[in-house]
């Protein structure tokens, strides 16, 4: 795990993401997932300059099968956005950097 | 700007990995743009290289892209993770742009490789996500005990097929024509694994599905019927397209897009551009092949700045 991004799990996902103040971005990832090792960095980044702004966490999918069948996740990586326990964004598969602050804006300014 | 290089390598494949060895073992300092997510190229979606000499057990796509990204390093190529937005390859020295950083360099090695072939068809954007796939190692592990369709009949179809059956109850190979392009390993494999079956002659006209899939509608290219394959899940394996809309305007490309070079040189029509890998091969690609034109690109570069004054 990096020094900006936190894991969340099963059990602390409530407490974590859906009751957050903040907007939380949740990585949906697994260790035998060449795209998700592509794109971990670049939250990484992410979550160090906009921090303030907006939670990033990541969620192993191998470890918390409750909170990927609850959001009927089938793809990684995703990256969801929740605000207020909602979902307000879904992001599907790696992107550029350049691309994911542009999908994000909204909750970075 | 930053000082002028001697040579940037634009990709991170093993075209663009086996540049930078090449390049810096001779010294030239090469800068590589591996893209921000695209590093390590097409290998870091794949499983097991069983075809890569060297690795008699075979060894892990991502795993094979990190050593080699490692050999490049240890000889003194500097690894950039951004994507480059824009070349200027008829400049006197050549420029290259990030969102970051702006660089110039007297000769360029492009290894930019290709990027996903969509089908085009209705239902596939709207289900990426919710059961449409372009990644069997990432997204096999959802679909548990499913049934599920492979589209298209190359190695990479036939291989996604067969690591499916790892997961899926039962894995369907639909292919437009009435046999494999894939090798004859694959297809022995394939055709002997209970779990696959094959609907042949069968064209994806649709994706099913409110907030997933819940199927795929196939017409009969040789009779026209239209049917429903019932499945949850849907991986698109029908091959790639070069990735060589960066040079659009400066550099020749053929009808689908492969930029052209001088064969067998990787020589470009412009003078210090040198082109390498998947954006460049529309024969055989694969990844010792790219390999092998990625260290024919340094070595046609070195000696191009070897007789070009300074």
């Amino acid at each position: 795990m990096g020094e900006s991004t936190r894991a969340v799990t099963d059990s602390t996902f409530e407490s974590e993401v859906l009751k957050s103040a903040k907007p939380v971005l949740v990585d949906y990832w697994a260790e035998w997932c060449g795209p998700c090792r592509q794109v971990a960095p670049v939250l990484e980044e992410i979550a160090s300059e906009h921090g303030s702004k907006i939670d990033i966490v990541k969620l192993n999918v191998d470890e918390n099968p409750e909170v990927v069948r609850t959001y009927g996740i089938l793809n990684i990586p995703t990256l969801t956005v929740f605000k207020d326990g909602q979902v307000v964004k879904e992001i599907v598969g790696a992107k550029p950097k350049s691309a994911l602050l542009r999908e994000l804006e909204e909750f970075l300014v | 700007m930053t000082d002028v290089r001697d040579v940037i390598v634009i990709g991170s494949g093993p075209a663009g990995y086996s540049a930078a060895i090449y390049a810096a073992r001779a010294k030239l300092k090469p800068l590589v743009l591996e893209g921000s997510v695209t590093a390590g190229g097409a290998l870091m979606n794949t499983t097991d290289v069983e075809n890569y000499p060297g690795f008699p057990d075979g060894i892990l796509g991502p795993d094979l892209m990190d050593s080699m990204r490692k050999q490049a390093e240890r000889f003194g190529a500097e690894l950039v993770a951004d994507d480059v937005t824009e070349v200027d390859l008829q400049a006197t020295p050549k420029i290259v742009k990030t969102a970051s950083d702006d660089y110039q360099s007297r000769a360029i090695i492009i290894a930019s490789g290709s990027s996903y072939r969509e089908l085009g068809v209705p239902g596939e954007k709207r289900l990426g996500g919710h059961g449409v796939s372009w990644c069997a190692t990432c997204d096999g592990f959802f679909f548990r005990e499913q049934d599920i369709a492979v589209i298209g009949g190359g190695d990479s179809a036939i291989e996604e097929a067969t690591f499916l059956t790892r997961f899926a109850r039962s894995v369907t190979i639909v292919h437009r024509r009435d046999s494999l392009r894939a090798s004859k390993i694959m297809q022995d494999r394939a055709r002997s694994n209970p779990k696959i079956r094959f609907a042949w002659n069968m064209q994806v006209t649709e994706m099913i599905g409110e907030d997933r899939v819940t199927g795929v509608r196939l017409r009969d290219v040789k009779t026209g019927a239209e049917g429903i394959l019932p499945v949850t899940g849907v991986f698109v394996a029908i091959g790639h397209d070069p990735r060589s809309g960066l040079f659009k305007g400066q550099l020749a490309t053929d009808d689908d897009g492969y930029l052209l070079v001088e064969q067998p040189s990787t020589r470009t029509a412009i003078p210090g551009v040198f082109a390498s890998g998947d954006v460049v091969d529309r024969h055989y690609r694969q990844a010792v092949t790219a390999a092998g034109t990625g260290c024919a690109a340094a070595l046609d570069a070195e000696r191009w700045l070897a007789d070009e004054p300074e």
